[in-house]
């Protein structure tokens, strides 16, 4: 027998469960723009869409500082006080 | 010598247990059956085990395996001859040599202890013995042995068992999770199948090579060092020195790796961007200082290449430790489109004795007698810079200054990038033949050659990207970096061959990453 040692951090990754699905879109949904370009585009044309397909929602709009780091934790935290839903847009 | 000496519980040749201690005085004795003084002492430890054995333990502890047996019979030994192949209760035991002698009353005090075969030792002993037991005097012919003679070295001092008993010890410095991969199993398949490979063979991180590996560094193997991006997961010394020894890292490079990781974990580089990004960015590390020398590292026939021990594998056991402590591994957090080779490794030392300027870790503030580590976030070459024709030194510098228009593409100009220019001895030579010619002005020769009109860059039906057109119809010029701060240089190189060499950079600022240096701790 062979004994090794871990290399790694020895942390399983936690896993997440996907927020329960109501059915219904309601509420507050942020659209975070990760400032990759055109991504305002791509956020343009579903706020158009959501406004026009679930009136009930709110938008509202956030931009990350650069898309070539991690969420700033203030803004991830404005966010998930602020938000009931979230869609981050990857765009070039 | 310590009253109560360790205990132990090992099998004789019959696999019967014994036990230490026991109520009795016990004569305890290591050997080795390869070791011409054991061989000596082994009569004289039958004729006093037959003499006295009624009365107290007579124990060898034997470190030969299968060879304890042959030892027994060449000696017809009627005592218990104990299993120590492991060289645990030796280690244990702190002996340096063998035969090692132990004479212990029946409390467990050491009464007498000596190595090797000093013949008035062993007589003492014997006379010793007489009077603890008040049984006769041992028959032993003291005149037909030698007075003296040294013994040899206990088994467990060999490098390869000591640092697997270190390891294994209480108080062993190893915390890592140890995993135990059956016999039946592939080791390098194993760590293929955890994921802990760049795609090519490790070497398996066993606690003794880990133990050795951390003799390279005076710094405690828990010391944080850093924390990894994507994962936050926490760089000990320890950490770092199992990826050191996966990489095939020898121990003198684990400062080096150290200091690389610690570079690589600052917001100003930000591992993380430049591990994720589409565009497939990875650390180029250039080595400074004394340390280049002293581990062997490349600087001069194909630097930028395959071959050298310390190059390939510092530069590796970083990328290691970003994917196994960090969590980065392709299809996860990185997410280059195409990668680049740069991913397995690229660290090389600058050749400063060759070089005619300040090195690049004196421009960036450090001593010349620092050791010192540079990271640099590129994602693209070594991309070779060929001039073989020009002899003056505004034509090479120039040349120089063309061969980096294609960081990103042609079109693009006034880039906030880095570069990172690789200056081979030959052009060096040119460039100097009418004296100096700075760094800096060979930062500007490259500024002037790479300026053109903002018009041959703009936006059409041929180029999608670029530079938009000037609403007001100037066309001013531009050259291909926004500041001579983005063209870093250093040298490097064979004597022969007119190629010099460019990296390419990724996004450079506080938006994405900025290169970091930070000094070798070498105690």
């Amino acid at each position: 027998m062979t004994t090794i040692l871990d290399p790694t951090d020895e942390r399983k990754p936690v896993e997440r469960q996907i927020t329960e699905r109501t059915g219904n879109l309601t509420g507050v949904i942020g659209l975070l723009d990760i400032s990759k370009p055109r991504g305002n585009i791509l956020l343009d044309e579903l706020e158009r869409l959501i406004s026009k397909k679930a009136p009930d929602l709110t938008v509202q709009r956030y931009t990350k500082p650069t898309f070539a780091k991690p969420c700033p934790d203030t803004l991830r935290h404005e966010i998930r006080d602020n938000c009931d839903l979230v869609i981050e847009a990857l765009a070039d | 010598m310590s009253n109560g000496q360790p205990k132990f519980s090992l099998n004789d040749l019959a696999g019967n247990p014994h036990d230490f201690p026991t109520d009795k005085a016990s004569l305890i004795c290591f050997v080795k059956e390869d070791c011409e003084t054991c061989n000596t002492a082994a009569p004289v430890l039958e004729a006093l085990h037959k003499t006295y054995g009624s009365k107290v333990n007579v124990l060898l502890i034997s470190q030969s395996g299968d060879a304890n047996n042959a030892f027994a019979q060449r000696h017809h030994l009627s005592m218990p001859v104990l299993d120590d192949q492991s060289c645990k209760t030796a280690f244990e035991w702190g002996i340096e040599s063998v035969p090692s002698v132990f004479w212990i009353d029946e409390k467990g005090a050491i009464t007498s202890q000596f190595e090797g075969f000093i013949r008035v030792d062993w007589e003492t002993l014997a006379a010793d013995m007489k009077t603890q037991t008040a049984l006769p005097l041992a028959q032993i012919d003291w005149a037909s042995l030698p007075k003296w003679r040294p013994g040899c070295g206990s088994k467990h001092l060999d490098p390869e068992v000591y640092d697997k008993l270190r390891a294994e010890a209480d108080g062993s410095p190893i915390r890592a999770r140890r995993i135990d991969i059956a016999s039946s199993d592939d080791v390098m398949e194993f760590m293929f199948d955890q994921g802990f490979s760049d795609g090519l063979p490790l070497v398996p991180p066993t606690p003794e090579r880990v133990m050795r590996m951390l003799g390279g560094t005076h710094r405690d193997p828990q010391d944080v060092v850093a924390t990894v991006p994507p994962n936050m997961g926490v760089a000990t010394v320890e950490k770092i020195a199992i990826n050191a020894v996966m990489a095939g890292c020898k121990p003198e490079y684990l400062p080096v790796v150290i200091a690389a990781v610690e570079a690589v974990c600052t917001d100003e580089f930000n591992i993380h961007g430049v591990t994720a990004t589409t565009m497939g960015a990875a650390p180029v590390m250039v080595i400074n200082g004394p340390i280049r020398e002293k581990i062997g590292m490349n600087m001069k026939l194909g630097a930028l290449g395959a071959g050298n021990r310390a190059n390939a594998t510092i530069g590796r056991a970083l990328r290691l430790v970003v994917r196994n402590v960090g969590g980065a591994s392709a299809g996860g957090v990185e997410r280059s489109t195409l990668g680049n080779p740069m991913k397995f490794t690229m660290c090389f030392a600058e050749w400063e004795e060759r070089s005619p300027w300040p090195a690049l870790h004196v421009e960036r503030g450090f001593k010349p007698e620092d050791s010192v580590v540079t990271v640099f976030a590129m994602t693209g070459g070594p991309v070779h810079i060929v001039d073989q024709k020009s002899r003056e030194p505004d034509q090479i510098a120039g040349s120089l200054g063309y061969g980096l228009e294609g960081v990103f593409l042609p079109q693009m100009r006034s880039l906030p990038v880095d570069a990172l220019l690789v200056v081979c001895p030959e052009h060096i030579d040119t460039m100097m033949r009418e004296g100096d010619y700075s760094k800096d002005r060979l930062r500007r020769r490259i500024q002037e050659v790479t300026k053109q009109p903002l018009s041959e860059a703009h936006v059409d039906n041929t180029l999608g990207t670029g530079t938009a057109t000037q609403s007001n119809g100037d066309t001013p010029t531009v050259s291909k970096f926004a500041s001579t701060d983005y063209i870093h240089i250093v040298v490097a190189g064979s004597e022969a061959g007119k190629f010099s060499s460019a990296f390419h950079g990724w996004v450079t600022g506080a938006a994405g990453s900025v290169s970091v240096s930070k000094k070798i701790d070498l105690g």
